[in-house]
């Protein structure tokens, strides 16, 4: 069975069936939201969606690692990554999902 | 920030009324959460994707008695951050 890819048109698509908005206001919609959570996340602040999940924007040390090719050590500088923690209801719900 | 502050950015940036904004809002979620229970993926170019692992049932150990128990078969969803996000991120702009 193909599985699908939902993207930014998909969504669009919905907000366009399911509210009247014309199909390019409601991609400025769906962009505008995207990109608000984007801001958030850049300023490093997390995001936070009851019932879907939290995005946190987590700090990781700097660490010696080793280039695996040649051996050398060198170190990995501190950086700062996104990471996502579902919420229990959407881990439900793709659980309980019998389709 | 939490989705009611998403919401009012929204309604803010747009003109809308605030219950048009959370509609919308909604409504992405929840498209969102149904992708993600029947099993499919999400591409947001230059946010991020994400897919559902499925795990099959395996051996476990409950780590504070030592017990055998059985892990039953779960799917859960994972997040990759897209490149743009994550370079802007780490850059802190």
């Amino acid at each position: 069975m193909k599985r699908s890819n939902l993207t930014r048109k998909d969504l669009a698509k919905v907000i366009n069936e399911k509210m009247g908005f014309s199909q390019r206001s409601a991609e400025e919609l769906v962009k505008n939201v995207f990109s608000s959570m984007k801001k958030s996340l850049t300023s490093g602040e997390s995001v936070k969606l009851v019932h879907f999940g939290n995005l946190t924007v987590r700090k990781k040390a700097p660490r010696i690692g080793r280039n695996p090719r040649t051996g050398e050590t060198m170190e990995i500088s501190k950086r700062s990554m996104v990471t996502f923690k579902p919420s229990k209801g959407l881990r439900e719900k793709i659980n309980h999902n019998k389709r | 920030m939490n989705k009611s502050e998403l919401i009012e950015t929204l309604a803010q940036e747009t003109n809308l009324p605030f219950r048009e904004a959370d509609s919308i809002t909604n409504t992405i979620l929840e498209a969102m959460t149904n992708t993600l229970a029947s099993g499919d993926s999400i591409e947001i170019r230059g946010f991020g994707s994400f897919v559902v692992k499925e795990y099959d049932s395996y051996q476990g150990r409950n780590p504070k008695t030592g017990q055998k128990i059985k892990v039953p078969p779960k799917k859960l969803p994972f997040f990759k951050v897209g490149k743009e996000l994550r370079e802007r991120v780490d850059k802190g702009k």
